[in-house]
């Protein structure tokens, strides 16, 4: 019997505690206020689903959280509409504006994790990304082979030209050096000492020159495609020097271990500046600004492969070119290479999941 | 002037934006300021150099810890030191470029720098912030801050002629750097191809409202005020009075009752009666509000409250209110509320003689001014 007194006393109470609440809405003095008394209960779950997301702890929310989290952003921006039209309480309207911008973030920030935006970057839209710069590639590849034969046609005019394209190598490979010279500086490091660090080094030289083609794209790409005149300019220099003492096919395969990747890399960031010089300089029916914009998330996309890639290079060419001492096989691992990248550019054409293509 | 919502009109600086929501929901945003911005990179340029700092440090004090471990134990220590050497290097590249590519990836938008300042980035179009805009926007950072400094001290120390470069370092950085002051929307080079733009991220405890504290007080006075005491303000003053009651200072609480009791013909409250005055003055002016905004009618403050109440004298048919438009309609009405006479002398001959009428008395100018834009503006209306 007890019990069963208890029972109804909590069913009564429960109902008094019901009342209570429904009074305190009906005794609200304005219209408004009863809209906001009945609603805040919301607007407060949303407000600690968008705290515990905004201190990194979304995993402490649970699935129902999760699930909520975008039909309480939109019941929260439709109380925040309505407010608008009914409501004169500035600090209410003021707290629901902050509340959505709050949530509209969290609804619409970057929300992939670094392991699931790497995932879905190397597989498909790293690739789809360089296959829509198709043109911009073409156009610096052109650029690039037009760079090395003017720096070769430049020192095989007048050999004083290598000392300003190639100065920065101030070693002996320079013009009337002997064939043994120049063959020494190709084989022979057998030494390991240093390699690793050589090619953190490499690393961190060749990524500043990429990002730095890239960023130049912003002066409508023309900056862009004179780092890369400037650079094959070099090259072509130093072909016409190896070629003087019959030794280009030797300096090619050197060269090609980590020059298949290293300069499709260069290629790749000369590339990705000059889509966006383009964009801007030729916007079509967009506006610059647009343009602009479209264009440099297309590019970054290729410039963060182009870092990864010129890790592969300097890996390359702080080991493999140092430790493969023999033409042949320097030219199976740079040709490998090549064909890499072209199959997996190229080749590897896959839908890129949860996007509609770069 | 009515089809822009209120809200929108209270706020007068030119960092204000709305943003269209993908849900179709305008959101006001707020730029951060120039200054702000450049306050966040300070502050994210101190933290970098001590990292940086602390870092170089540690890994010189291992280098150290080896090189003399290696001599007492007879060991070459080269290996550990080029280990140590590479790590120096990756330290270094993480820092440069994964420093703000990580914190503006994180849910929060910022970096520690823009955190401290309130700011954060969002997508200029009101879609996805994705990564690829983040790391975009931090790509083209290197040129505008970085690669300037770099060119300077290169040139200084390979001995180059330091008046050249560094007046170039210099034109590049400040083509950079004022960037932002050269466009509406204070984007940087980066914001710009990124399609990113920085705003305020405010945070809001979301406040008792006033007129609910306010209820069961306004009834043990019984303070009532009828509809000629509650129509000469609007909105503006309405909100006036939320921000006096919500800081509650005694003198501001007796001199606004004491202006409201002078317009509204009352004897001020005076003993500590002031903010129970106000309370049941604020609850009963929203609620009159209110009620009027149900029905479409809004007023934005005294100034429109006052255009309403007032019987037009001088009536003007609609041949003479089709003359103007919305533009002449805020023209007049910033003119009626500067009130210079010379101004409305002006005004009002102009408008008689575009409509034909004989320029009215002297003193009648504000009156045949008023009528007018009572009058033009429930016809664009």
């Amino acid at each position: 019997m007890a019990s069963m007194t208890q029972n109804i006393r909590g069913l009564f109470g429960g109902g008094q505690a019901a009342s209570a609440q429904d009074a305190a809405i009906e005794a609200a003095a304005l219209r408004s206020d009863r809209f906001r008394q009945e609603r805040e209960g919301d607007w407060k779950r949303l407000e600690e689903i968008v705290r515990r997301m905004e201190a990194g702890r979304a995993r402490s929310l649970t699935d129902q959280d999760v699930l909520d989290l975008p039909v309480l952003y939109r019941t929260v921006a439709s109380s925040l509409s309505i407010a608008r039209e009914t409501s004169l309480d500035a600090a209410t309207l003021a707290y629901l504006e902050a509340l959505v911008q709050r949530a509209w973030f969290q609804v619409y920030g970057p929300r992939v994790g670094l392991w699931r935006w790497l995932r879905g970057f190397l597989g498909g839209q790293w690739s789809a990304a360089v296959r829509a710069l198709w043109l911009d590639i073409l156009i610096a590849l052109a650029v690039m082979v037009a760079g090395a034969v003017v720096g070769w046609l430049l020192v095989a005019g007048d050999p004083e030209w290598y000392y300003s394209l190639a100065g920065g190598f101030a070693d002996t490979r320079v013009p009337g050096a002997s064939r043994e010279v120049l063959a020494a500086t190709l084989f022979g490091h057998e030494e390991r000492g240093g390699m690793s660090a050589f090619a953190a080094y490499l690393f961190n030289n060749n990524a500043q020159v990429s990002i730095l083609a890239f960023a130049l794209g912003f002066a409508f790409g023309i900056p862009s495609l004179m780092l890369l005149i400037q650079n094959m300019g070099t090259l072509g220099a130093m072909l016409w020097l190896f070629n003087g003492q019959g030794l280009l096919v030797d300096f090619v395969a050197w060269l090609s271990i980590h020059g298949t990747t290293e300069l499709f890399a260069i290629l790749l960031a000369g590339a990705a500046g000059l889509h966006i010089g383009r964009a801007m300089a030729f916007p079509g029916g967009r506006s610059v600004v647009v343009a602009a914009a479209e264009a440099g998330r297309r590019a970054s996309t290729v410039m963060a492969g182009v870092v990864m890639m010129l890790v592969v290079a300097a890996v390359l060419e702080g080991y493999a070119r140092q430790l493969v001492d023999t033409t042949p096989s320097r030219f199976a691992i740079g040709g490998f290479m090549l064909v890499f990248w072209l199959v997996y550019f190229f080749a590897f054409v896959r839908r890129p999941q949860g996007s509609a293509g770069a | 002037m009515n089809a822009v919502p209120f809200h929108l009109r209270q706020v007068r600086s030119d960092r204000h934006r709305v943003l269209i929501t993908p849900e179709g929901i305008a959101l006001p945003l707020t730029l951060a300021s120039r200054g702000t911005r450049f306050g966040a990179l300070v502050l994210d340029l101190v933290i970098l150099f001590v990292l940086m700092l602390g870092t170089q440090l540690l890994i010189s004090a291992s280098a150290l810890g080896v090189f003399v471990q290696g001599g007492r134990e007879g060991r070459d220590p080269s290996g550990s030191l080029q280990l140590l050497y590479i790590l120096y290097l990756a330290a270094m590249f993480l820092f440069h470029y994964a420093y703000f590519l990580f914190f503006e990836l994180g849910p929060r938008g910022a970096t520690p720098g823009k955190r401290m300042t309130g700011t954060r980035i969002a997508a200029r179009d009101g879609g996805r912030l994705s990564a690829e805009m983040v790391i975009a926007r931090n790509i083209l950072r290197d040129i505008e801050l970085f690669l300037p400094v770099v060119f300077v001290f290169g040139a200084a120390n390979e001995g180059g002629d330091m008046g050249l470069a560094s007046l170039a370092g210099a034109a590049w950085f400040l083509i950079f750097a004022l960037f932002p002051c050269f466009n509406r929307d204070r984007l940087r080079a980066g914001d710009l191809i990124a399609g990113t733009w920085v705003v305020e991220a405010p945070k809001r405890k979301l406040e008792a409202a006033m007129s609910a504290i306010a209820a069961p007080a306004s009834t043990d006075h019984a303070y009532k005020f009828g509809e000629p005491e509650l129509a000469p303000y609007g909105e503006y003053e309405l909100q006036t009075l939320e921000r006096v009651l919500r800081e509650n200072r005694p003198e501001a609480l007796t001199s606004v009752a004491e202006a409201i009791c002078a317009k509204i013909g009352w004897t001020a409250p005076t003993g500590g009666h002031e903010r129970s005055f106000l309370e049941a003055y604020y609850t009963q002016l929203r609620a009159h509000l209110e009620v009027g905004m149900r029905f479409g009618t809004r007023k934005a403050d005294k100034f429109e409250a006052g255009m309403a109440r007032k019987a037009p004298s001088i009536r003007f048919n609609n041949a003479e209110l089709s003359v103007y438009g919305e533009q002449q309609l805020l023209s007049l009405e910033r003119v009626l509320r500067q009130g210079d006479p010379e101004t409305m002398q002006t005004v009002a001959e102009a408008i008689a003689h575009k409509i034909g009428r004989s320029p009215p008395e002297t003193v009648q100018h504000r009156a045949f001014l008023e009528a007018y834009y009572t009058q033009l503006r429930s016809k664009l209306r």
